[in-house]
């Protein structure tokens, strides 16, 4: 039983570390500022997900498991709404959709 | 492991310097503060690093358990009050920049120097 | 297995703070820097130092940043690229680097547990504190008791940073007309009102943050936690704030009054803890004779002096950050 349940948290870890790393490639290699942020933003919220929910699972029913659905609760509502208000600066900032040196030009 | 045993010392010396750097030669004064804040986290790593202990935990005594090794408490006592003293020291300097720009209109230093010199 | 992870994070460490002083654009080294905090405050974390990382994260990355931003937004974005000197200073950095580094072979290596630092005072903090205070943290029991002077003379430290930017933001602005790049905080001085997501959110959270700020605030003696970061977590929310409903309604939930009763209240509530250990028969700060039991006069006089830091730390930072942002709408 607790190798099955280790073998599970390790695998969402895994998939978790994979998300965050397609998406830190995303924002590396994407044409212009709001596909790279959109990569980023989006692949962000499923990594934490998984990641907060394969150390869930490595800490058991406790009270750092408590702590953590409050960390991913936290996370859900302020990762989203940080690319929203990130992306509409960017709008309101003048910087055009697909134009990449205007991406550029904000890095 | 005995190879890495010096590393955190090797960064503190990097850091260390790289903040020195912006401070002796830009003449941005808000770039300056920057450098000066990094050369304050340096010596932040210094200490915290020396405060460290082999298979230690951080310095709260659990109840019960007789053999746990603590990490060092006083340097991290000492760093604690440092960061927030650092932040209120940051935000003089910064305050004492906006006056710069608001008199001088400008925060580079040879502008500054030389605006002094033709008055 | 967790070295590998502190060399990662310290290599990171050392390149965020060479991109920070090569970057010529203030805003993108400002952002930087938040990021440099975040990793210190990790490093931190990983060096068992889970105090000092709770208060890097909430001041390194929250507060300063802000700071920097609000002074941004008065004075320049970019830096004009004259550097004095260049190879001269570069030849200091190098040559000191490398005497430093070459220094470091005398060291002790991290976590020897012969080194001196470890010898004198430290495993007589450990050893007393279950015995004479009673509260699992040490770092609390040598912050507000052993070291209570110290913690004394650094709170009046901020005190008078608060009062010092105070009186040289305060006056009124002189001859010089702001330039174009100056204005933007006046026009963004609302805040993010227009804005519907954020705001939402933002208000929904706001609560919480300063619900977290207290339980560091009064969880400090059992975790990691304590007045500063305390302080500084609950103005990072009433922070949070003012930048989405503008500052003048975060002025209208804490007024300049209030703020200053924190501030000067805070200090003088830690003062007045030590004169009543004299008054009690005691000495200045000695909190045994607080309560019949002397651990018990212990735990009330950490207690009190934790609020009293908490409060002088959150009123200088809210104090500083409206300085800032009422210098902009002037």
């Amino acid at each position: 039983m607790q190798s099955a349940v280790d073998v599970l948290s390790w695998i969402l870890l895994a998939a978790g570390g994979a998300f965050v790393f397609v998406g830190g490639l995303g924002a590396l290699r994407l044409p212009d500022f709001y596909t790279r942020m959109h990569a980023a933003s989006l692949t962000d919220g499923m990594g934490t997900i998984l990641i907060l929910v394969g150390i869930m699972l490595q800490a058991g029913w406790s009270l750092a498991a408590i702590k953590l659905i409050a960390i991913l609760v936290c996370l859900l509502l302020t990762s989203p709404t940080a690319s929203y208000a990130l992306a509409n600066a960017a709008l309101l900032s003048g910087v055009e959709p697909g134009n990449s040196r205007a991406g550029k030009a904000e890095n | 492991m005995e190879l890495f045993g010096l590393y955190n010392y090797w960064v503190f010396a990097i850091v260390l310097m790289t903040g020195f750097y912006a401070v002796i030669a830009k003449g941005n004064f808000i770039k300056r503060l920057i450098g000066l804040s990094i050369f304050q986290s340096a010596v932040f790593l210094l200490y915290i690093t020396m405060g460290k202990v082999d298979g230690g935990t951080a310095p709260i005594i659990q109840e019960g358990v007789t053999d746990q090794v603590y990490s060092n408490p006083l340097p991290q006592v000492l760093i604690l009050t440092a960061i927030v003293v650092g932040i209120s020291t940051l935000a003089l300097g910064l305050a004492i920049v906006v006056r710069i720009k608001e008199s001088y209109g400008t925060i580079e230093e040879h502008e500054v120097q030389s605006l002094d010199r033709s008055s | 297995m967790v070295i590998l992870f502190a060399v990662f994070l310290l290599t990171l460490l050392a390149l965020t703070a060479v991109a920070i002083v090569r970057t010529e654009n203030l805003f993108v080294a400002v952002m930087l820097t938040g990021i440099f905090s975040l990793l210190m405050a990790a490093n931190f974390f990983v060096l068992d130092a889970a105090d000092v990382a709770l208060t890097e994260a909430a001041v390194g990355a929250g507060i300063s940043t802000v700071l920097f931003l609000g002074a941004l937004a008065l004075t320049a974005e970019h830096e004009r690229s004259v550097v004095s000197g260049r190879w001269l200073s570069m030849g200091i950095v190098v040559v000191t680097t490398l005497i430093l580094i070459y220094a470091t072979f005398d060291k002790p290596r991290l976590g020897d547990p012969r080194a001196p630092v470890h010898q004198h005072v430290a495993p007589w903090y450990l050893d007393q504190t279950p015995e004479l205070i009673g509260i699992p943290n040490v770092v609390t029991a040598v912050l507000g008791s052993f070291r209570g002077y110290d913690t004394l003379g650094e709170v009046f430290v901020v005190v008078t940073a608060c009062i010092g930017v105070l009186f040289i933001l305060g006056v009124r602005r002189g001859g010089y007309s702001p330039s174009p790049d100056g204005d933007r905080l006046t026009t963004a001085g609302s805040g993010l009102r227009h804005h519907l997501i954020p705001k939402v959110v933002g208000r929904l959270l706001i609560p919480f943050i300063v619900l977290f700020g207290l339980y560091v605030l009064f969880h400090g003696e059992y975790g990691p936690g304590g007045g500063f970061q305390a302080g500084a977590i609950i103005a990072t929310g009433i922070i949070l704030y003012a930048l989405l409903d503008g500052e003048a309604q975060a002025l209208k939930a804490v007024p300049r009054p209030v703020l200053m009763g924190m501030v000067v209240g805070g200090a003088t509530l830690y003062g007045a803890v030590g004169v009543a250990g004299i008054a009690l028969g005691g000495s200045f700060l000695d909190y045994s004779v607080l309560a019949d039991d002397p651990v018990k006069g212990q735990q009330l006089g950490i207690l009190i002096i934790e609020v009293g830091v908490g409060l002088a730390v959150c009123g200088s930072l809210l104090s500083i950050f409206h300085a800032f942002a009422a210098r902009g709408r002037h």
